[in-house]
């Protein structure tokens, strides 16, 4: 019994993770149906700014998220204003190349600045200290920042989207960028902001990544996948149904590892399987 | 010819060009006259000896090919008066192609090198990725070529080699999984444990083999009396052990092993911490062979343990150089300021059983003679010896491994110490294996 319950909450903590990866591409997706194939580089770019700064200027790894969220905010702006509002149509192959050359031009750009070596962000032992709970349960101290983070967000994005300016000016632009244009709404600024948010998450989860794991500058697609699925599973524009679907995929990926841990991967891509055949929007789905 | 007539044909640009080169190749005869070379050996008609060399600069596997800039630097440098081919000096020239870590681009390269280069004699190096392609592609268009960095195993059957018959034109130097298993579990008896092993197997190439219940660890380990418990094979780029790292403590493993790749070491090796499981050795092949991926463990790597293949440690000396295998980590070092890596040992050797092999050969245009050198070679290089005919099958020569464990360093972060020498005892041992604290 004690098994199945600590599978489950590592697979909550895990999804936690996968949703700070994953809210994003949703958000992308959402108002400018545009798949971010780059996103997992993005996620690679940020983990080593952080190591700049944790290295090159001795911050800590929570000091060099404020100096590493608002770059990456303004990389976001920049790419979006420059570069990929050029792709939007109705086309979608257009932003698909676009951003999967940007991904090839991220991860060579790392690789002549910080060559092949693998790294990662000192957090000085925080990765490897945890807080005993009842009996065998242990839940490490990283995985519970990382999933608070990712609930935090999610509460502050939905605010976002929900109860401010820039908020409503999303929304009407996702349901139909013309006739928000008409009433005044400039959508190149708007794309543009809403990418900007998308990559300044990405400050946050980078920097989680490269403290809890080593990166190199080719891992990046490898953290596309289950965010991908994480927002699938959750349902297009909604940031908690994202955070739901990063926890399900989490957990199922737990529970199938309990049983033989090549069934992990494969359970949580069922499920995935499943969510698409039964339910094509996703969970918790807000657009469509 | 009548020069004179000659010369007044070609433009005058052209001409200074030639009188140029003229000037050149009669300095560098002389400077190999310098170096105990004749120069009447160096012919105004030496032909150029091409020299082809496939390496993964970029992609996953560019770790491997990290010293490679490097050496072929060195050698273009040493080699700058010519290679000696036979008892003649002939001008090098060595052709490097990227393989971008892509097994597809690495065929490509080779292919370019030998159809549209012709490269006399192809080198290459660095997993089975980068050197199954070219070695197919050589052995397709009857070209020489010389191999390393793989364990033998995936290089000969991997494309298809049949023990009785071989390969025509691909020869391959380096270890197999039989010396990693057994110096693996050398190291783990000269330690105090339960002798209870949990394994770590991803689901890609080298898992698969490491695991397999017919030639990987599982026979072995049960014969020497080990108990193993595996639970399966895994994803690579895993976010979550903790599968693992339960199965683990309720079957009261002491030592932990497989063969993973560095974040995956990480990632499980941090969750372990979170999980109170601490086993009191990890020994674990491919992700702790390079330094830097050690010293991003952070506290963590200290008493890891993993199989070595070439330290500056290593009693041996290049046969082109002289060097000491310490003084080209140290020359490395200086060079590039990062602290030296194991395929720097095996990327000089292979330029070593290079010159040895065109020494032998009496005429750069007989590539069968090129290759029946290489089948005579018996050279002591940097990294041992190595000579074909020895070895498990007739296309394969074996070089010694030992195991080592990385301990806090005084240069750099983390020292690789050899803590396990049986299966080479030429190799000083620096230490015992201690359990991590």
């Amino acid at each position: 019994m004690m098994i199945w319950v600590d599978a489950v909450m590592q697979g909550v903590l895990i999804g936690g993770l996968y949703a700070l990866f994953a809210m994003g591409l949703s958000l992308m997706f959402g108002i400018m149906r545009m798949v971010n194939v780059a996103h997992g580089d993005m996620v690679i770019l940020m983990a080593f700014l952080g190591l700049l700064m944790t290295e090159a200027f001795g911050l800590g790894p929570f000091a060099a998220m404020a100096v590493v969220v608002p770059i990456a905010f303004g990389i976001g702006y920049v790419l979006q204003r420059g570069v990929l509002n050029h792709t939007i149509s109705k086309d979608p192959l257009r932003s698909l190349v676009v951003t999967f050359g940007i991904s090839i031009v991220v991860q060579n750009l790392l690789l002549e600045f910080f060559s092949a070596d693998t790294r990662a962000i000192a957090s000085g032992g925080l990765e490897s200290q945890s807080v005993a709970l009842a009996g065998n349960l242990a839940a490490g101290v990283l995985p519970l920042i990382i999933f608070g983070s990712a609930v935090l967000l999610t509460i502050a994005l939905q605010q976002l989207f929900g109860n401010t300016t820039i908020g409503r000016a999303f929304r009407a632009t996702s349901d139909d960028p013309g006739a928000a244009a008409l009433m005044g709404v400039n959508n190149a600024h708007v794309y543009a902001f809403a990418t900007a948010i998308a990559i300044g998450i990405l400050g946050i989860a980078g920097i989680f990544h490269g403290m809890r794991t080593i990166f190199s500058p080719t891992d990046g697609p490898a953290q596309l996948i289950y965010a991908f699925e994480a927002v699938i599973i959750g349902g297009m524009g909604s940031f908690w149904g994202t955070l739901a679907g990063g926890v399900i995929l989490g957990i199922t990926q737990a529970i199938g590892a309990r049983i033989d841990p090549g069934w992990g991967v494969l359970l949580g891509h069922v499920t995935f399987v499943l969510v698409l055949l039964f339910k094509p929007n996703g969970l918790f789905p807000k657009t469509r | 010819m009548n020069e004179k007539h000659d010369r007044e044909a070609i433009s005058s640009s052209v001409r200074r060009r030639v009188i140029k080169m003229m000037g050149a190749s009669a300095l560098s005869a002389g400077v190999a006259g310098l170096a105990g070379f004749s120069p009447v050996a160096l012919a105004q008609s030496s032909r150029k000896v091409k020299i082809g060399f496939v390496t993964p600069l970029t992609g996953p596997l560019a770790p491997f090919g990290e010293a490679d800039k490097f050496v072929i630097e060195s050698m273009r440098q040493f080699f700058k008066n010519g290679i000696a081919v036979g008892d003649r000096l002939h001008p090098v020239d060595i052709l490097v192609k990227n393989s971008e870590s892509n097994g597809n681009k690495a065929g490509e390269a080779a292919a370019s090198l030998i159809l549209k280069d012709k490269v006399d004699l192809m080198l290459v190096a660095a997993a089975p990725e980068t050197v199954n392609p070219v070695a197919d592609q050589c052995e397709l268009n009857g070209v020489p070529c010389i191999s390393t960095v793989s364990p033998w195993q995936p290089w000969f059957f991997g494309r298809g080699g049949k023990p009785d018959t071989g390969f025509e034109w691909t020869y391959h130097f380096f270890w197999g999984l039989e010396d990693a298993i057994g110096v693996f579990m050398n190291m783990w008896k000269s330690a105090k444990t339960n002798n209870v092993v949990g394994g770590l197997f991803p689901n890609d190439t080298d898992g698969n083999a490491w695991g397999d219940a017919k030639f990987g660890l599982p026979p072995a380990l049960t014969q020497a009396g080990f108990k193993l418990h595996d639970p399966g094979r895994y994803q690579v780029f895993n976010t979550d052990f903790s599968a693992q790292i339960a199965a683990f403590k309720a079957t009261g493993c002491e030592i932990v092993t497989g063969n993973m790749i560095p974040p995956d070491v990480k990632t499980f090796w941090t969750q372990a911490r979170q999980q109170g499981f601490r086993p009191k050795v990890v020994s674990i092949g491919k992700a702790l062979l390079f330094p830097a991926s050690v010293e991003a463990m952070g506290d963590l790597a200290d008493g890891l343990s993993a199989e070595v293949w070439w330290t500056p440690n290593h009693p041996f000396k290049s046969s082109l150089t002289g060097a000491s295998a310490a003084q080209l980590a140290e020359s490395y070092e200086a060079a590039t300021r990062k602290q030296w890596t194991q395929p720097l040992g095996f990327s000089h050797a292979l330029f070593e059983v290079a010159a040895d092999v065109l020494k032998r050969t009496k005429n750069i245009d007989d590539k069968a003679g090129i290759r029946n050198a290489i089948a005579a070679t018996d050279v002591h290089t940097i990294v041992g010896q190595v000579a074909w005919g020895k070895g498990p099958v007739k296309n394969v020569a074996k070089t010694p491994l030992v195991g080592g464990q990385w301990v806090k360093g005084k240069k750099f972060k983390y020292d690789l110490v050899i803590v396990e020498n049986s299966a080479a005892p030429a190799i000083p041992a620096g230490a015992t294996l201690k359990p991590i604290a």
